[in-house]
């Protein structure tokens, strides 16, 4: 696993999504903090391409060997890829959290949406009050 | 109460009772039950005789047993999902010793090493049988069975509607209904064509990108057999999944369903070493693809090593359950029928992968002997125009529950009345000529096609129902009792519809109509 890191391109979200912003899409992904709480995952339940998604709503389950989560998404749009991979290798979120661990890609519907995000300071400090 | 006798079985004396009101502060029962309104309470004293003693019970216990029809002491042609196999004395054996007594998956499966190696055995022969990839440690019944199918089916595909043939068994049909109410994809059903398998003409129409899953039993009810491949392909193309019911001994014979492409599969397993009992406890048994493992409801045993290298067995996938999804489970059950399934794996085991097929060629071949026999009859139809595995139907010049009733005294039990079932079925009987019923009859165009709510030619179909006979034939009955049989029924049939001496309330020590119902 790797060390425990918030990279600076990156956006937040307070379920412990990071986004990563690129032109009017955007790739989700679960944060450090989040695959640490949760532990060696087995299995990933995810959407498929064309669903759409919504600020705040579960899209998918991550299944660790001790828990069954939701993962929420932090803003809203059309899912255009979903990292397959998972399928066969759910560990990757464990083991690379910001790359080869993506989840999804999304066309954002709702650029407002933006606003409620953190930067990295901001959710390290959040993680510090949660 | 008083004359309370010397050995007392009641769990609570009148001193426990005293006591206990003592603890909460109330005077009596009545205090105690004061806060339900009076409306809804039961009024006056129960009408309940004065306590016996063990053996007074016993005694009366056995009169009453006495007064019981069971299927086993008569020559049965029962069936319908529940049939008159011979369970061998090995199955007894194994199921009765004490470690295995458990009606569950155990509490603290991986110190029951035993126990789960038995049900691993148990779900290896269920997916060698229907030929699917996962299995898991069985459920009650075909009917919880189904019902969890069509859930499985609505998860996967977040569809909201499931089309099932009338060829489902109504029952296993019923339990669904209920167990959709509130939950899960809304059953619709589509109407069989004469012959009694089903139309897939209708099928395809009542297909849409709405629907999760396609069901089809095999063997149907009427003992027709189905298109399993065709209703497949159509479920498929229409993005649904396809869900058969089978007959676990038909698999002796028949395709099994994962080579036709079947993703969910479930039935009735009773007939793999469960006794009768009166139609119950069953052993639903119920297996998938791998594509579709993480949905699968209820227990799963898995194969494994333990630190030190050795085989052992856990119980496995539990994410799968609501002790760890809470309330995001897609099901409720955390066991399974675990004695039933014991039962059946030793007898497959006694069968062999020689003796099963010859088994169920030998109730194949049976069946059609007594179909041959009783088709040559006057005034006897064929119903389930195909060919049959070990059921089949009739058209009798009589109501069946009156042949029935009349052959009960001469020692046999004739079959099920399809009578009984008559609501759930739709244009199928109507569209067959019927001597008994006029109305739809001779008209072949089917009235309902596919229907949600209750068939507009429900009621036409009941009544044209009532002379149709469902008859099985297992292994156990050889070809003097069938013979014999159709003698009876020949008799019956000549003296028109059975002479008033004939009628099971008149014969005083005969048992009486309801009691030999579905034994």
């Amino acid at each position: 696993m790797a060390a425990e890191s918030y990279p600076q391109d990156l956006k937040y979200y307070k379920e412990h999504d990071w986004v990563r912003l690129e032109g009017d899409e955007a790739v989700f992904g679960i944060t450090w903090f989040a695959q640490d709480a949760l532990g060696e995952i087995v299995y990933a339940d995810l959407p498929d391409v064309g669903d759409t998604v919504t600020a705040g709503a579960p899209y998918g389950e991550l299944e660790s060997v001790k828990a069954v989560s939701d993962v929420f998404a932090p803003l809203s749009g059309e899912i255009t890829d979903v990292n397959a991979v998972l399928e066969d290798e759910p560990q990757l979120v464990n083991e690379d959290c910001y790359g080869e661990g993506w989840i999804l890609r999304v066309r954002l519907s709702d650029q407002v949406e933006l606003e409620g995000l953190m930067d990295a300071e901001a959710y390290q400090q959040f993680l510090t009050e949660a | 109460m008083t004359g309370r006798p010397a050995l007392d079985y009641s769990p609570h004396s009148e001193t426990d009772v005293r006591e206990l009101l003592g603890a909460v502060g109330a005077d009596s029962i009545e205090e105690l039950f004061a806060e339900v309104p009076a409306a809804v309470r039961f009024a006056g004293a129960l009408r309940l005789p004065a306590g016996l003693s063990e053996a007074e019970l016993m005694a009366e216990l056995t009169r009453l047993a006495a007064a019981d029809c069971p299927a086993t002491g008569l020559v049965s042609f029962l069936g319908a999902g529940v049939y008159d196999h011979y369970v061998p004395a090995i199955v007894d054996a194994v199921v009765s010793r004490g470690e295995y007594l458990t009606a569950y998956t155990p509490y603290q499966p991986e110190r029951s090493q035993g126990v789960l190696q038995s049900i691993f055995e148990y779900q290896s022969a269920v997916c060698e049988l229907t030929g699917m990839e996962v299995s898991n440690a069985s459920m009650y019944d075909a009917g919880t069975a189904l019902a969890e199918a069509s859930f499985l089916a609505g998860g996967q595909t977040r569809r909201g509607r499931i089309v099932v043939s009338e060829g489902v068994h109504p029952e296993y049909r019923q339990v669904l209904t209920t167990e959709s109410a509130g939950y899960g994809p809304r059953p619709a059903t589509v109407t069989l064509a004469a012959g009694a398998s089903t139309d897939l003409g209708l099928l395809q129409d009542a297909l849409g990108d709405d629907v999760a899953a396609v069901v089809l039993q095999q063997p149907n009810v009427f003992g027709a057999l189905e298109d399993m491949a065709g209703a497949a392909r159509l479920a498929h193309e229409a993005g649904a999944l396809f869900v058969a019911v089978v007959d676990p001994l038909s698999l002796g014979l028949l395709t099994p369903p994962g080579d036709y492409g079947a993703d969910i599969v479930v039935g009735e397993g009773q007939a793999l070493g469960s006794p009768m009992s009166f139609g119950g406890p069953g052993l639903g048994f119920m297996a998938v693809t791998t594509k579709l493992m993480r949905r699968l409801p209820g227990r799963l045993v898995g194969e494994t090593v333990d630190a030190e290298g050795r085989r052992g067995f856990v119980l496995t996938l539990q994410t799968r359950e609501q002790h760890i999804r809470r309330e995001r489970a897609t099901s409720n059950i955390c066991s399974n029928h675990a004695l039933n399934a014991l039962a059946a794996v030793v007898y497959l085991s006694w069968l062999g992968k020689e003796g099963f097929p010859a088994l169920a060629e030998l109730c194949a071949r049976r069946a059609a002997y007594l179909r041959e026999r009783l088709l040559e009859l006057p005034g006897v139809e064929a119903y389930t125009t195909g060919p049959v595995f070990r059921e089949f139907a009739v058209r009798l010049p009589l109501p069946a529950a009156r042949l029935v009733d009349a052959l009960v005294p001469r020692g046999f039990l004739a079959g099920v009345p399809m009578g009984r079932f008559g609501g759930a079925f739709g244009a199928v009987a109507a569209e067959v000529p019927s001597a008994g019923s006029a109305g739809e009859s001779g008209n072949p165009a089917p009235a309902g096609g596919a229907a949600g709510g209750d068939p507009p030619a429900a009621s036409d179909a009941a009544a044209a129902l009532d002379d149709v006979l469902l008859l099985a034939v297992t292994e156990r009955r050889t070809g003097e009792q069938i013979d014999a049989f159709v003698d009876a029924v020949a008799e019956v049939l000549t003296a028109g519809e059975g002479p008033p001496g004939d009628s099971p309330a008149a014969t005083g020590g005969g048992p009486a109509a309801e009691g030999v119902d579905h034994a």
